[in-house]
């Protein structure tokens, strides 16, 4: 007996009842193309994430306001509004701190921006002169306001790239007057495109000098963010001690416990997504793997169902000198045959709804990798040839054990 | 030397068990089959005659009984061993033919040598049916032949391994008397060039076309005779 033989019988036992062939296919294409755009998704989605995250910089400490919690998230992300933290906190850290090169306070609001008969609701930020250097942006035309600026009331304003093309179309903004509310602003400078950061899009919001936004607009004294920007990223750890040391001073803390902010690193936030969708992967392939053995199930049941219908092609193999080895291997063939195909086509299938799904998020905006590695197509492979081998086993067994004049007779 | 005995059979019983009843199909079989035969097993349905064939032919075995093949005794021999004679030294003609659906007849008929591991299967395949004058449709599918083509195919697959015996159950029963009296002229031709035939039937007229026959009545051997001038039968079935 040939192996060639029997992959020829195998093939031949296929071809014979195509329909069912691919039916029993389904199963196992939908399973590994699950498999593959789960894990190819999953890696464009963890991309994407830790992408916006390592936009923001992970050379950052973030101090945010409210008592540190090991485990969630700060307090301000539930909306709690707390107002310990000062813009003074700010320019403290920067000064005393040597290995911090910079340090910006953030204020925000949402409001309409308009310009003579254009409108366009969108974030207007308050912050300092220093957002330059830490945020590792330029202005494209005009310029940002100074740290002079940020101190008094004044009345100016730099536009991110989309706003001031939203609103000014061809015309220069340049020395405009735009209207946050029913104030009134020049525009000083407009800011070079970034994309998306962080996951909110930078490029539409209206930065205005940190004392106007708290004072003019919000009527409130404290900072929501205070974002540190380390001259070494090596020794970041080490440095968040000193910070919270200068801020609990110049709060009066005593005791590390009675804290009213939290200094947050933004390289432990990446670790922590990176192990957050680590997971989330892992769970979606899992669901995968189920849908996988699903299918592998199907194979297996309709299996039963061939070898029940072909007892008389069965019987006239063996009649004609098939072994039980001959038939165990006939049936297994086609099984791992079926599943292999499946596996291949699912792949392929897998692949290109992966690929669209990054087409999309690309064509959003988004820097979201198309991401399929060796090791997802070497897994669904060798997944697919052993269910095909698990699944084929026992209806193959079945079939080899006939007698063949019971087989034969079998109507 | 080989002894001119092919088969030989003492005391040979098969009842079939089935829930908890017990059928006796075959009693007290005596028989010595030589080499170059052509025996008619013959008898009405359910005497046993197929029975008989089936365990002549490895495809069932005897309750009780000795079976010598060759001169050896085989009740100790495994399926593979048995799988194995089936591939080799027999061929089967069925009265339904059995032929693989979907696929080609030259794929039928090369099926023994897949599992023979026989190389040239392609050439001895296209001998086979030249042989049973179905060169013309070697690339046909067998639902796209005639009753009597198929049955000639069939016979093809049966020789393709070039067996010493050939067992035919049947093999006109499907077929128009045309057709039947094409096949029973090759298994002839077959004998003559030194083929052992075993035909069941339960029809005088294709039994006729062997040189013994055997008649068997509720699973005895009731009868045991040579016909010694075939070619003068009065059915108008033979070709001269």
């Amino acid at each position: 007996m040939n192996f060639k033989g029997i992959i020829n019988l195998s093939l031949i036992g296929l071809k014979t009842n195509k329909t069912r062939s691919a039916l029993t296919m389904l199963g196992i294409i939908i399973g590994i193309g699950a498999v593959i755009v789960i894990m190819s998704v999953g890696a464009g989605a963890q991309s994407l994430i830790l992408d916006q995250v390592q936009k923001v910089g992970t050379n950052l400490i973030g101090i945010m306001p409210g008592a540190p919690s090991e485990e969630g998230p700060p307090a301000t992300a539930f909306g709690i509004t707390v107002t310990t933290l000062k813009y003074e906190d700010g320019l403290a850290v920067a000064r005393e701190v040597p290995e911090i090169s910079a340090a910006a306070s953030f204020v925000r609001g949402i409001e309409t921006v308009s310009w003579q008969n254009q409108k366009k609701d969108t974030t207007f930020v308050g912050t300092t002169a220093s957002y330059i250097e830490v945020e590792d942006t330029e202005v494209e035309l005009g310029h940002f306001f100074s740290e002079q600026e940020e101190k008094s009331v004044i009345r100016v304003a730099a536009l991110g790239y989309q706003l001031a093309q939203e609103l000014f179309g061809q015309a220069d903004p340049i020395g405009q007057k735009v209207k946050i509310r029913r104030e009134s602003f020049e525009v000083i400078g407009v800011m070079k495109e970034r994309g998306s950061v962080g996951f909110e899009s930078v490029d539409d919001q209206i930065f205005i000098p940190l004392k106007t936004a708290q004072k003019l607009l919000l009527g409130i004294n404290h900072v929501s963010v205070i974002r540190a920007k380390v001259k070494d990223n090596e020794n970041i750890d080490a440095i968040i001690p000193a910070v919270k040391q200068i801020i609990r001073d110049r709060h009066g803390i005593r005791n590390s416990s009675e804290d009213d902010f939290d200094v947050r690193n933004q390289a432990e936030a990446l670790a922590m997504l990176t192990t957050i969708t680590n997971a989330l992967n892992y769970f979606l392939a899992a669901m995968a793997a189920i849908s996988l053995i699903v299918g592998g199930i199907g194979i297996m049941n309709i299996m039963y169902v061939t070898v029940s219908e072909r007892y008389q092609e069965i019987g006239l193999r063996k009649a004609v000198g098939a072994k039980k080895n001959n038939l165990l291997s006939q049936f297994l063939i086609e099984a791992i045959i079926v599943t292999l195909l499946g596996g291949i086509i699912g792949i392929i299938g897998g692949a290109l709804v992966s690929g669209s799904v990054a087409l999309g998020a690309n064509y959003l905006g988004y820097n979201w990798a198309f991401i399929i590695t060796p090791f997802s197509i070497i897994i669904a492979v060798s997944v697919a040839a052993a269910i095909g081998l698990i699944f084929g086993y026992f209806p193959a067994r079945k079939a080899a054990k006939l007698d063949p004049i019971t087989a034969l007779r079998y109507e | 030397m080989a002894s001119k005995n092919l088969i030989k059979i003492q005391k040979l019983y098969k009842e079939f068990v089935a829930d908890e009843v017990i059928t006796k199909v075959l009693f007290d079989i005596n028989l010595v089959i030589d080499r170059g035969e052509f025996v008619a097993i013959m008898g009405p349905s359910g005497s046993g005659k197929s029975t008989l064939m089936h365990i002549l032919g490895f495809l069932d075995r005897p309750s009780t009984g000795q079976y010598f093949f060759k001169d050896q005794e085989t009740s100790e021999f495994n399926d593979d061993k048995l799988a194995d004679i089936r591939n080799k030294e027999i061929g089967f003609v069925f009265q339904t033919y059995y032929l693989l659906q979907k696929t080609t007849i030259l794929e039928n008929v090369k099926l023994p040598l897949v599992y023979s591991g026989s190389k040239e299967s392609e050439a001895k395949a296209k001998q086979a049916l030249k042989a049973v004058g179905l060169e013309h449709r070697l690339k046909y599918f067998s639902n796209q032949l005639s009753g009597g083509e198929k049955q000639r195919a069939a016979i093809a697959r049966a020789l393709v391994n070039n067996p010493e015996i050939i067992f035919a159950d049947e093999p006109t029963g499907n077929l128009d008397s045309k057709s039947g009296a094409q096949v029973m002229k090759i298994l002839e031709k077959l004998n003559q060039e030194g083929k052992t035939i075993i035909l069941v039937t339960h029809e005088q007229d294709t039994a006729n076309h062997a040189k013994r026959i055997l008649n068997i009545r509720d699973g005895k051997i009731i009868d045991d005779y040579k016909v010694n001038n075939r070619s003068t039968s009065e059915n108008g079935v033979l070709i001269k």
